[in-house]
């Protein structure tokens, strides 16, 4: 098992990657970074999911039941913050809200993280999602894999203001969408997309102010984008 | 414009803007995250307050963790204040008191503030609340405090790592006692320089320290670390306040912990595959647990 830290090249840490978060013990990388995750999978699907399975990886495979990994995951998955004393019962708390949970181990492939983890994310009904996430040392995570997107999402305090949307393939179809957000008067940092086939991903970072719900819902209305999901709601975490 | 990687850089940020490490490290995350000065300090002071219910909770309320490991010995501490001849001071018992309250509320799934890591959680809070509290300090000075130790852990993530799953303990409560003694020295009244000069001697002590926690978990030896790491960030902060130097400068300690990340084992990193966690003891705990015996 070989761990790496897997840092963004060339990026800055905030004050407040050192600084918490503030979180619900005993591990930062195996709890607090696990509900992370969990609320990045939350966040990346539409609706309230009724069932949610995880696949554990490396060292979140071996040492996950002490860590209570399992539960913050899950916790993190109804939407828990990390500081949340309701972690501990998130087993009980799901079974109320009808949300079935399922947990395996396996090996996610020698490239990955010891501490990551597979969640897919499911509603009858509607299609499922899955997510591959890595927790990398102090509550920090980053996600590596959307669907069949692999991708790179790192989940540093204060830098959430990120679109996630999933459309069709082709070099003009996000320009209405950019042409709308010019419109917020918000500035495109950078756009990462990933094709696979006819399809494609893109993860949009932006600057400038929050778009609401009704705002985001507003950019799927356009020519061959299916999805549009907002990582804002996370921001302050 | 405030960015800043290096003790070297911060150094010059400071002298360019004739102002304190704290400062220097507010404007760069009010910069970094566009907030204003007021919001910045306010999301410090909530990470302070958590710090201290945290501390609170493993003195008066103190409960075991998984597996009875853990819990009960911040109070034997605070009671340990009344007794003669101790060897620490009034201030060093009870900021030992508090790096372990921290620790023991940790184990037990209470709420703390990561700082940098929840492993190394207990010695910035234990160092820095215990010489607020004994030498009557303001809230201003400890929140800079607070500014201060991020700024050199931020060094540290930057330069070397902050996970003990990549470079050990001395990635977690080494970065802390780094963290803590530059933020006490400012609040004591020393200069940037001193600061860093602190983090140095502070961080040289621990370098090369394992990871190697009984059954992976955060409890045995991790808060009993946190508990000795308080005190040596104090001996640090004295002994830079004296004026003892580091031979090394902090930015070389940083590569030399970064050093002896690559060449550490696996087995020595959060893996309980070496060091205490394979002791008798250690793997009578690791049965326990359910994990797998040792190949």
């Amino acid at each position: 098992m070989q761990a790496s830290q897997q840092k963004p090249q060339e990026s800055h840490y905030s004050i407040f990657d050192i600084a918490g978060p503030i979180m619900v013990g005993p591990s930062s990388s195996h709890t607090g970074g696990a509900c992370k995750l969990g609320q990045i999978a939350r966040a990346l699907f539409h609706g309230t999911p009724d069932k949610v399975t995880f696949v554990l990886h490396g060292s979140f495979a071996t040492v996950y039941k002490g860590h209570a990994t399992d539960r913050a995951l899950l916790a993190g998955v109804m939407r828990f913050k990390t500081s949340d004393p309701r972690i501990k019962d998130a087993f009980e708390i799901a079974k109320k809200n009808r949300l079935q949970y399922i947990f395996k181990t396996a090996d996610l492939g020698r490239s990955q993280h010891p501490n990551t983890v597979k969640i897919i994310v499911e509603k009858k009904g509607r299609k499922s999602m899955s997510m591959i996430g890595s927790s990398i040392g102090g509550g920090m995570v980053q996600v590596v894999r959307i669907d069949q997107f692999d991708v790179s999402l790192h989940g540093i305090a204060g830098h959430y203001k990120t679109l996630i949307v999933w459309h069709d393939r082709g070099k003009t179809i996000l320009d209405p969408l950019k042409k709308e957000l010019k419109k917020h008067k918000i500035r495109i940092h950078d756009i990462q997309t990933t094709n696979v086939g006819h399809h494609a991903l893109s993860i949009i970072n932006m600057e400038g102010k929050r778009l609401n719900l009704k705002e985001v819902l507003a950019l799927e209305t356009f020519d061959g984008i299916e999805d549009v999901r907002s990582l804002t709601s996370l921001e302050k975490q | 414009m405030y960015s800043f990687s290096t003790a070297k850089d911060l150094l010059k940020l400071c002298k360019t803007h004739d102002t304190g490490i704290a400062d220097i490290a507010i404007r760069y995350e009010m910069e970094y995250s566009q907030r204003h000065r007021a919001e910045t300090i306010a999301r410090m002071r909530k990470i302070k307050n958590v710090m201290k219910d945290a501390i609170n909770e493993g003195i008066n309320n103190p409960r075991k963790s998984a597996f009875r490991m853990s819990g009960g010995s911040a109070p034997k501490l605070i009671k340990a204040l009344r007794k003669k001849k101790m060897a620490m001071s009034p201030l060093a018992l009870r900021a030992m008191a508090y790096a372990t309250a921290t620790g023991e509320t940790n184990a037990a799934m209470g709420r703390i503030a990561a700082f940098p890591t929840a492993g190394g959680a207990g010695v910035v809070p234990g160092v820095m609340l215990a010489c607020t509290e004994v030498w009557k300090m303001s809230e201003r000075k400890l929140l800079n405090g607070l500014f201060t130790a991020s700024a050199i852990g931020k060094i540290i993530a930057e330069g070397a790592t902050l996970s003990a799953a990549a470079g050990g303990c001395q990635a977690e409560v080494g970065a802390a006692i780094a963290m803590a003694t530059a933020g006490v020295t400012e609040m004591r009244g020393g200069t940037p320089k001193q600061c860093l000069n602190a983090a140095s001697l502070g961080l040289k002590s621990y370098l090369g320290i394992v990871c190697d926690p009984l059954g992976g978990l955060v409890a045995v030896p991790c808060i009993k670390r946190n508990t000795l790491g308080a005190a040596t960030a104090l001996a640090a902060s004295d002994a830079s306040l004296a004026g003892i130097e580091s031979f090394i400068p902090f930015d070389e300690v940083v590569m030399a912990m970064k050093n002896i990340a690559k060449i550490m084992s696996p087995k020595l990193r959060e893996t309980a595959l070496g060091g205490l966690a394979v002791t008798p003891t250690g793997l009578r705990i690791r049965k326990k647990i359910g994990l797998p015996p040792i190949k």
